[in-house]
């Protein structure tokens, strides 16, 4: 069973009161809302509707978390961008109850020998499942701090045992318009596809988060499992992962399919390399405020010291 | 309608409409002062402030084809008014983003008027409403006599250049631009002199 006193959470040591108070608050607020959603009410006014949020028991701390403050959990739940749900920053939120993520398998397939499938409940029981801190950019030039929780994608890939004709992994959302209502509107080319290069993928950094702030992900957030990759624009960590696959070639992405000029395949964090419509050399920090600026981007968002040798060698203004 | 009625009308509906124009940024205000502007307040008060421009502009050139579709000689009346409230988001929307986006960092501003094209348009399409708003007076009106409606003909090119500004900035979903987009269409498309009769008044 998953559900355990919250005493061995290790994000309540680093998650201030005020935060978890406001959370509670928010939730509060939530359930009230509920009532007014289902009567019509004003839908955009109120908080979205809270989900996922059960505790995950027995959480590892982890060196390589950041010990920079999190974005509060209101902010990391609310502010998403994940169109399945609508293309709005609050639409997810809102929308998004209406994923069921129980019963959920994910099937792994391709260049590997024993390909198969997985249930979530064997994946958050058979993983140690860790707290994972990680600053998170988007391409839009924004940037959060997220406790995630999770456990390396390597692990879960040498289970299906790739061979060695795997050079790339690609990952594929759940594609159901009745659960995603924003698959209705062709905004993007459905289902969305992401894909890493198995050095990228076998990196220690890179890991499937099932939770945050020490709880089941919230399903706005991408539940029950999503990718995160901290050196790479928030885009490449796809959400709700249902198909994992084991490719010779590079698999196709959504964004970089859709506009090339704009979003690579690569997608590592690089104030060098503008987006052809903003500049990438800054970003604004989510929950700073009005007047607190804008902050300088590092290159691999930070984590150059432990990825820049992936891509050495390599042009990144080529491969952007 | 008789004159004093229509007197009445607009003496009481132009302080409405001041008000109902202020209304947006009294929200925002509000939103700002609460702290329920968002995770992002710059972004909301960016694109909040540039949603009015554009409506408030749409709103504007709707004047003239309500006028002649109802017939109802007293709305010109309020064009100046509504016209000048879009340049006021607009002032607005890019005083957000040189403040409170680029923090005045002029090397950045320039980069972003010459490189992004977005803005490129967007910067244009607000120096070209400048000479609009100065000469929207009264005393201008007069001096300019019959090349203040040739002047004030840029606000079409303006609108045109307002909805490209929003339709190049969106990633994926181009609803809502081409939404105003057509809007604008229709309120062009009613000023084309299709019938005889209609050749005078373009405004």
């Amino acid at each position: 069973m998953l559900i355990k006193p919250p005493s061995d959470i290790a994000s309540s040591e680093i998650t201030p009161p005020a935060i978890w108070k406001r959370r509670r608050e928010f939730i509060q607020a939530s359930a009230a809302g509920l009532g007014l959603i289902a009567t019509g009410g004003l839908l955009t006014a109120l908080p979205g509707p809270a989900v996922g949020g059960e505790a995950i028991p027995n959480l590892k701390p982890s060196p390589l978390s950041t010990d920079e403050p999190p974005t509060s959990f209101k902010d990391v739940s609310r502010y998403n961008n994940f169109y399945e749900f609508g293309t709005e920053k609050y639409d997810p939120s809102t929308n998004a109850q209406t994923l069921r993520t129980r019963p959920w398998t994910v099937a792994v397939d391709g260049e590997c020998e024993s390909p198969g499938e997985i249930g979530i409940e064997d994946i958050l029981t058979g993983f140690t499942q860790e707290e994972r801190i990680y600053r998170l950019r988007c391409v839009e030039a924004w940037a959060m701090v997220v406790p995630w929780v999770g456990f390396p994608l390597g692990d879960l890939l040498q289970r299906f045992k790739p061979t060695s004709k795997a050079r790339y992994v690609a990952f594929e959302t759940l594609h159901d318009p009745e659960q995603m209502p924003g698959q209705r509107r062709a905004v993007l080319d459905w289902p969305y596809r992401e894909g890493l290069r198995m050095d990228e993928a076998m990196h220690p950094l890179t890991i499937l988060a099932t939770g945050l702030y020490g709880e089941l992900l919230p399903n706005q957030n991408g539940a029950p499992l999503r990718l995160v990759v901290p050196w790479k624009y928030g885009f490449k960590s796809i959400k709700s992962i249902v198909r994992i696959r084991f490719t010779e070639q590079e698999p196709p992405a959504t964004w970089n399919r859709m506009q090339p000029n704009e979003y690579g395949f690569y997608a590592n964090v690089n104030p060098e390399v503008d987006h052809p419509r903003w500049s990438q050399k800054r970003h604004r920090v989510i929950g700073e405020g009005l007047f607190a600026g804008k902050r300088e981007t590092l290159p691999f968002n930070g984590y150059a010291d432990q990825v820049a040798s992936l891509y050495s060698g390599m042009d990144l203004r080529r491969f952007f | 309608m008789t004159p004093s009625r229509t007197e009445t009308l607009v003496r009481v509906g132009k302080p409405l409409v001041f008000l109902l124009c202020l209304a947006p940024m009294g929200h925002l205000l509000w939103r700002v002062v609460m702290e329920t502007i968002g995770a992002n307040p710059v972004e909301t008060l960016i694109h909040a402030t540039g949603d009015w421009t554009l409506r408030l502009l749409l709103i504007t050139l709707a004047v003239t084809p309500l006028r002649r579709l109802t017939g109802q000689v007293w709305l010109i009346r309020f064009r100046r008014q509504l016209g000048l409230f879009a340049f006021f988001y607009a002032c607005l929307h890019l005083t957000a983003y040189l403040w409170l986006d680029q923090f005045f960092d002029w090397r950045a501003i320039i980069e972003d008027i010459v490189k992004r094209p977005y803005i490129t348009v967007g910067f244009a399409a607000f120096v070209l409403l400048i000479p609009l708003a100065v000469t929207s007076t009264r005393g201008w009106t007069r001096r300019l006599g019959r090349r203040w409606k040739t002047l004030h003909r840029v606000v079409y090119f303006i609108a045109i250049l307002g909805v490209v500004h929003y339709l190049w900035l969106v990633k994926a979903d181009r609803f809502e631009p081409i939404l105003y987009g057509v809007i604008l269409a229709g309120l062009l498309a009613f000023r084309i002199p299709w019938r005889k009769g209609n050749q005078s008044g373009v405004n």
